[in-house]
């Protein structure tokens, strides 16, 4: 095992810092997520492509103490997002909370700090949300939506590179509180 | 189970947690309905904050955008003031164009029926001067023009050629103080002057107090100024009140409405009918024809076909006085005896001082009656029905109608005698119908002039 990987596979230093992210962020972070995604693009359509409540699950499931907090971090926002939806509500939660989950273990393994990592990671969970949601859609609710999937390998790349500065503001954000 | 639980904690919670999403899923699914309770509260939770922002936005982002906006709108407004400059430009230029094509093609189709042979012709200039209505046009003495042309539109009479140049012409409108032209009305063959006042109207003098001009009557060249041809409009009355002396009619011309830019010029004007149109005062007064009874007639009347008027009747007097005193008119030297002319009878059937020679009594002519005021059994040339005539028609029109030029002399028509004269029709008053649809008592014949020009 090389230096790199160890350093990859030692301990994360956001782990030390999670306990002091305050509960209020935890709920406001969350919320502007939701809601800029539902009124971001009414005046930058092209800004649609954002999946901000899902960059923000795979933030707080890197940052937690374990999958069991991340991954029911990650059913609330998909539930929220489902609540705003025309889709029954679960269809959301069940995919981020798998996202949350996963997210969740994989920074156990990785130093998710490194910006290539995280953007890796954030393209995958980006790819992975996508992609579930495709499947329980046509699975549970049996719509024939269609699968572009180089147009979510784009959206991937883009919301990868747009979580790179997020999670540099909120790892501030998470120090000053 | 302990033992599972507590290693695969987070599996385990993992699928308690996904299997009641997927139950949730199921059952909304299955019974079609919705679980309202999460919808509302997260709605709850997110409009108000939504609401705030968009409360924000509009009063914030909003009026700096607004701001912006109007920026952008005084520059599009701006430019568009400019473009709507230009489009009018560019309507009117085309309107204008449309509006000559219709010209040119009103002009080249009356150019087409008229009998008058004109030629075309733009207005390219007006003349210098503040009062003087004169204006020039591209023609000029190479296109055949001369001076005293008339120029006249589809619509009426324009003015005439007062300098003809080679390449153009100097057109005095009648609207100039200086421009006279004769004009006739079109219901009561009312003859004027027309004059130029410098302004839009023009005046028609010379007529009559007693003369009867509707509002709005129209009036045409009359060709008496043997400049317009007869019969072309010259415009409408618009007053009409009496004056002085004269009544001061005013008419609106009809061929200078909406400006002068193509006109025609007479080069051979043909005289036309003016319209008729109804009479407007119904007063003549058509006299019965006469009873030829033997008690009206007249002693000495001639019979129809023999003399005809006073000179003819006291020819005949002074020539039976000649035959009778053995006498010869035109012979002898002078100072010889002349026949005594104090025992001829009077030309009115008054028996001179004297003895009266019985045949010459018997061939005296009426008497007792005016000549002009009673039925002619041969009606003179141009004068076919003298007992109709009123006096302000009596006069015959100094123009001929049909000519221009001066023509010579025309030759005496044939004196038809008629042996009774028709009765009037009650209906026109006019005797012969086919001289004039208008009731018009002195009726020219219609002699065709050699001068009229094609």
């Amino acid at each position: 095992m090389t230096e790199y990987t160890e350093r990859l596979l030692s301990e994360s230093p956001r782990k030390e810092a999670a306990d002091r992210f305050r509960i209020v962020w935890l709920v406001v972070i969350p919320l502007i997520a939701v809601l800029s995604q539902v009124y971001v693009p009414r005046f930058i359509p092209f800004l649609a492509y954002l999946e901000l409540p899902l960059l923000i699950t795979v933030h707080f499931a890197l940052t937690s103490a374990g999958p069991i907090p991340a991954l029911f971090y990650g059913m609330s926002i998909g539930l929220v997002q489902d609540s705003l939806s025309h889709q029954p509500i679960g269809m959301y939660g069940i995919v981020k909370t798998l996202v949350g989950y996963f997210a969740a273990s994989v920074s156990m393994r990785f130093d998710v700090q490194n910006p290539v990592v995280t953007f890796i990671l954030a393209f995958f969970f980006y790819f992975f949300h996508q992609f579930f949601y495709w499947v329980l859609s046509r699975a549970l609710l049996g719509e024939a939506l269609g699968f572009d999937a180089q147009q979510t390998v784009i959206f991937g790349l883009l919301n990868a590179a747009v979580a790179l500065p997020l999670f540099r503001v909120l790892d501030k954000l998470k120090v000053a509180s | 189970m302990d033992f599972f639980l507590s290693r695969y904690r987070h599996l385990t919670v993992l699928l308690i947690v996904i299997t009641a999403q997927l139950v949730l899923i199921a059952y909304q699914v299955k019974t079609n309905k919705d679980i309202p309770l999460i919808r509302v509260w997260a709605v709850t939770a997110v409009t108000p904050v939504e609401t705030g922002l968009e409360l924000v936005r509009r009063y914030t982002w909003g009026f700096v955008e607004d701001y912006f906006v109007l920026l952008h709108v005084r520059g599009q407004n701006e430019r568009l003031l400019r473009e709507n400059g230009q489009l009018k430009i560019e309507n009117n230029y085309l309107k204008a164009e449309l509006s000559t094509a219709d010209r040119a093609r009103a002009l080249s189709v009356f150019q087409t029926r008229s009998p008058s042979r004109t030629v075309a012709a733009r207005v390219i200039g007006n003349g210098t001067g503040a009062n003087s209505k004169v204006v020039f046009v591209d023609r000029g003495s190479t296109s055949g023009v001369e001076s005293g042309m008339a120029v006249v539109t589809p619509d009426g009479i324009v003015g005439k050629v007062v300098e003809a140049y080679p390449t153009a012409s100097l057109v005095m409108l009648i609207t100039d103080p200086t421009f006279a032209a004769g004009v006739v009305s079109q219901k009561n063959r009312v003859h004027g002057t027309l004059k130029g006042q410098g302004h839009a109207e023009c005046l028609v003098d010379y007529v009559q107090n007693e003369e009867h001009v509707d509002i709005g009557e129209w009036f045409y060249t009359s060709g008496d100024d043997r400049i317009f041809p007869k019969g072309f409009p010259v415009g409408q009355v618009t007053a009409s009140p009496n004056g002085k002396s004269f009544k001061e009619i005013y008419i609106s011309p009809s061929g200078m409405q909406g400006g002068v830019e193509e006109v025609l010029i007479v080069l051979q004007g043909v005289h036309q009918e003016v319209p008729g149109g109804e009479v407007a005062s119904p007063s003549y007064n058509i006299l019965a024809a006469p009873a030829e009874t033997a008690s009206q007639t007249p002693q000495g009347a001639p019979k129809p076909g023999s003399l005809a008027t006073d000179a003819d009747r006291l020819r005949a007097i002074y020539k039976d006085v000649g035959v009778e005193q053995k006498h010869t008119y035109g012979e002898g030297p002078p100072g010889t005896k002349p026949p005594d002319f104090t025992r001829i009878p009077s030309i009115h059937g008054v028996p001179a001082p004297g003895s009266v020679p019985p045949n010459a009594a018997a061939q005296q002519p009426s008497a007792g009656r005016p000549a002009a005021a009673k039925p002619a059994p041969a009606p003179a040339p141009g004068q076919a029905q003298s007992g109709q005539v009123q006096p302000n028609q009596a006069q015959p029109n100094p123009v001929q109608p049909g000519q221009l030029k001066p023509v010579p002399p025309k030759p005496p028509a044939p004196v038809t005698a008629k042996p009774k004269p028709a009765p009037p029709d009650p209906d026109n008053g006019v005797d012969d119908p086919g001289a004039s649809p208008v009731r018009r008592p002195v009726a020219p014949p219609a002699v065709p002039s050699p001068a009229t020009n094609q």
